[in-house]
């Protein structure tokens, strides 16, 4: 499924029918037909090219989230934790105020301050989303930084930042890995919100959420407005959630559910 | 000492758990009576599989016998329903370690008591009355007070004693005991076994000991069975246990250290493929 | 103990000081002039001027935090540009009709994901397990606001179950007396009991699908803290005295993990309010996640950083209350 997203991004413009942008008031608020699969909204633009085009949005967003929360959450987590002390002390301290809130009312703030556009949604949910990161890193790196063979390395003189980086970071990987990916479905649904929300990507763009909002004041009359990009974004998700569930369960059963 | 009237009677038990190549334990045949019955492996030889086998506690594992029989009951064929009047009514097992086999958030009388209410519609005075007179009976003074403490605030050997008061009040017919004292300290072991055997004595109830500690098993058992690799490899009486014919047998005697005994390195087991192999069904 | 109470009584400060800052910064990064709101595009000079220094936006940063911290702590923060009230009054006003809300949608959340969590723990790796595993997943990958839309086109447009938008009837709007906010208390206080059909009616909705979105996480948890019960040997005492397996997983297993539940539940809560935000928009819910979502719209930041500040502090509410709780029922911890 998340293979078929990323095939269906890279040659968005092959597989849709129509132009996403492409107006055509004559033919608005069409019912789902051999002409347009999944009808077409209220400016006539079809709904299925639409839905394609937005798969690059929405991977671009899990894309730039993704490589700017790893990092981030896996320097703070293992600094804090292999160091501790003082600085543990308040590195976890910025990651729980952060965590004491819903991460999707925090990116609502961050944007609400930015303005709304997609790269400020991109850049609000970036802020949210490594504290998590941050505490699992800094739970596996305070189960390795005991072990034997890390003080085997302190012993040789490696530097703190060379045990970091060739001896814990390698270890808090595959934990990591699968909170990402967990985490991507919650990315994708807080874009969504955002952008339903009019905090997201800005109209004309085909973004799923916002395509849901505008179509929300058709809903009654016509349906496929809202189902599609609806079920665009619960398949997206349940893949991912899927996926990071699979990944969990063949890596191991237990300690990701310690948060 | 075999009894006349044998309580169980297995035959060729055999038990092999889900992806497992290997049955845990194989053509598994003995009775016992009202007696004392030992069964010592080491860990790994199925010697615990046996008694969660014969309460049928064993989910998801193949179980296969000619004859799994106790008392009136065929345990192989009885119903979920009916080995619920059996489990805690007329078998019960001692599990190891009361640190884990007590539950953490109750207290450890009203678990006595639960025993007995399953089994005995009576009053919950009753009930307490009963589990605290059995508290006594395991030499725990000041029952009434004990009764009241959650299993974190009682020691290891009264928490053994505990078990062994909540298995004992239904008068069963027979007790398991999966490695009775192994999680004790060893200087309450003999006081907590000597209980034990004191009231299997007195009520006349059948204990199946399964211990990897041959003289525990020696001192407390009338007769003894040696498991292997989910088979029995030799059975015989306790007091002729020095006179095993078995290698695997002497092999573990061998390796036992001894106070007063020759300070050469213990003799360490040279096990052989052959007591491995199938020995098949046993007539 | 008391040396525990006090470093965490510290580690409240220490967050809530923090949740501080970070509201304050949020609200100075923004691209919007605070005194261009409240004075208008084309004011003169010498009005823009006076707001500015009256804003304190002339002094020096920490200065200006020192402000907004005085303020905070004798409660005022503020008034709402759009509705002209302080903004304390109109989120008292809104976060009943958003606990009610939430109230319900967790006792719905929690019964399911309960109760599924249990079975799927109880059916490990047989088809229950599978079965649950795909449904409550789907309800943690489901945008609720969509859910809540597609909701009100089958349950309220073309089955007619349910209310439709709003806390009750157009009909039934200011009949009851406001006591405590909370519709289904103010009218059965009332008598009204037709306005607490309706409202009911109205509440059932997007209730469940709150909650069903919350049951994934609570599944997900009760599955694997069953599971660590059941592998426990004191399940097997259980057994052994003859419990059936029903009674082995509810009175002994199931006891052991209510205390975790309790916390679970509690954080549950917590990103329900998230939930809430969205859903309220759908269902034109008179709450604070309407309250909310209007005035980020308009840049309306003084309700807004507020409003944050608020969840911020039922969040870390909940978790003391969670802690507390812990404390409180396990023998253990006593």
């Amino acid at each position: 499924m998340l293979a078929a997203l990323i095939v269906i991004a890279a040659f968005a413009p092959l597989i849709a029918t129509h132009d996403p942008y492409l107006q055509n008031l004559g033919d608005a608020l069409a019912r789902p037909s051999g002409a347009h699969v999944f009808g077409t909204d209220e400016l006539g633009r079809d709904i299925f090219s639409r839905l394609v085009h937005g798969a690059r949005i929405t991977l671009t967003i899990i894309f730039l989230v993704t490589i700017v929360v790893g990092p981030i959450g896996l320097f703070v987590g293992t600094v804090a934790g292999y160091h501790g002390g003082w600085l543990d002390t308040i590195l976890m301290r910025v990651t729980d105020i952060f965590l004491s809130f819903p991460s999707l009312i925090l990116s609502l703030a961050f944007v609400a301050a930015l303005g709304p556009s997609l790269n400020n949604a991109i850049i609000a949910i970036a802020l949210t989303a490594w504290p998590p990161i941050a505490r699992l890193a800094r739970a596996e790196t305070l189960t390795f930084r005991s072990a034997d063979y890390i003080a085997a390395a302190r012993l040789q003189g490696a530097s703190s930042w060379r045990i970091i980086w060739r001896s814990i970071v390698p270890m808090c990987m595959p934990s990591l890995l699968i909170r990402l990916t967990l985490n991507m479905a919650t990315v994708i649904l807080t874009a969504a919100g955002l952008g339903f929300l009019g905090l997201g990507a800005q109209p004309p763009l085909p973004e799923w959420g916002a395509m849901i909002a505008t179509g929300r004041r058709y809903m009654i009359d016509s349906w496929w407005l809202v189902t599609f990009p609806g079920l665009a974004i619960l398949c997206v998700s349940l893949g991912f959630n899927l996926l990071g569930d699979g990944l969990r369960d063949a890596l191991d059963p237990k300690q990701m559910n310690k948060r | 000492m075999t009894s006349t009237s044998p309580i169980l009677q297995v035959e060729n038990l055999s038990v092999r758990y889900p992806g497992s190549a290997v049955p845990a334990v194989r053509n598994l045949s003995f009775t016992v009576g009202r007696e004392r019955l030992g069964i010592v492996g080491e860990s790994g030889s199925g010697k615990s599989t046996v008694g969660r086998a014969i309460l049928r506690l064993l989910h998801g594992a193949a179980l296969t016998a000619d004859r799994l029989q106790f008392e009136d009951v065929d345990l192989l064929a009885a119903t979920e329903r009916q080995m619920l009047s059996v489990r805690g009514r007329r078998i019960t097992m001692i599990l190891q370690d009361p640190k884990f086999s007590l539950n953490p958030i109750q207290r450890v009388g009203a678990q006595v008591a639960e025993a007995f209410r399953t089994h005995f519609a009576c009053s919950k005075a009753e009930a307490r009355a009963k589990s605290i007179a059995m508290l006594e009976a395991v030499q725990i003074r000041d029952a009434d007070r004990v009764y009241d403490l959650y299993p974190h605030e009682v020691s290891g050997g009264m928490g053994q004693r505990v078990m062994i008061a909540m298995m004992l009040l239904t008068n069963p017919d027979l007790v398991i005991a999966d490695e009775p004292t192994s999680a004790l300290d060893v200087t309450v072991r003999l006081n907590v076994l000597t209980i034990l055997d004191d009231l299997v004595r007195d009520k006349g109830i059948g204990l199946l000991i399964i211990s990897h500690d041959l003289n525990l098993v020696r001192n407390f058992c009338d007769r003894v069975l040696i498991m292997y690799a989910g088979q029995v490899v030799e059975e015989l009486a306790a007091r002729d246990l020095d006179r095993a014919t078995h290698p695997y047998t002497r092999g573990l005697i061998a390796a036992q250290p001894r106070i007063g005994g020759s300070r050469q390195p213990l003799a360490v087991l040279d096990r052989q493929d052959a007591w491995e192999t199938d020995r098949g069904a046993q007539p | 103990m008391r040396r525990a109470v006090f470093g965490q009584a510290t580690g409240i400060i220490v967050t809530l000081l923090g949740l501080l800052i970070l509201t304050f910064v949020i609200g100075r990064i923004m691209p919007v002039d605070p005194v261009r709101a409240i004075v208008g595009e084309d004011a003169p000079r010498e009005v823009y001027d006076r707001v500015f220094r009256q804003l304190g936006l002339d002094r020096p940063v920490w200065e200006q935090f020192l402000l907004y911290l005085r303020d905070v702590l004798r409660f005022d923060f503020g008034t709402s540009i759009r509705t002209g009230q302080p903004v304390l009054e109109d989120i008292k006003r809104v976060l009943p009709a958003t606990i009610e809300l939430a109230t319900f949608a967790i006792i719905i959340g929690a019964s399911l994901g309960i109760a599924m969590g249990v079975t799927a723990a109880v059916n490990k790796d047989r088809w229950p397990d599978h079965v649950i595993r795909i449904v409550s997943l789907m309800g943690h990958s489901m945008p609720i606001f969509w859910t809540g839309m597609i909701g009100l086109l089958i349950f309220y447009a073309a089955l007619g179950w349910v209310g439709g938008s709003g806390r009750m009837s157009q009909f039934y709007i200011g009949m009851v007396p406001e006591t405590t906010g909370f519709l289904l208390i103010d009218s059965a206080i009332a008598g009204e009991w037709d306005v607490f059909k309706s409202a009911l009616r109205h509440l059932i909705l997007p209730a469940s699908l709150l909650g069903y979105s919350s049951a994934a996480y609570i599944t997900r948890m009760t599955r694997s803290f069953m599971l660590d019960q059941l592998g426990q040997e004191y399940v097997t005492t259980a057994r052994v005295k003859g419990l059936s397996s029903r009674q082995t997983v509810w009175r002994h297993a199931f006891a052991n993990i209510r205390v975790q539940l309790v916390t679970i539940v509690a954080l549950a809560y917590g990103s329900l309010l998230e939930g809430a935000v969205l859903i309220e928009t759908v269902f034109a819910w008179p709450g604070f996640g309407q309250y909310l979502t209007s005035n980020l719209l308009i840049g309306d930041m003084n309700a807004v950083m507020t409003c944050v500040l608020v969840v911020g502090v039922i969040f870390i509410g909940l978790n003391i209350l969670s802690d507390l709780l812990y404390r409180v029922f396990d023998p253990r911890t006593r």
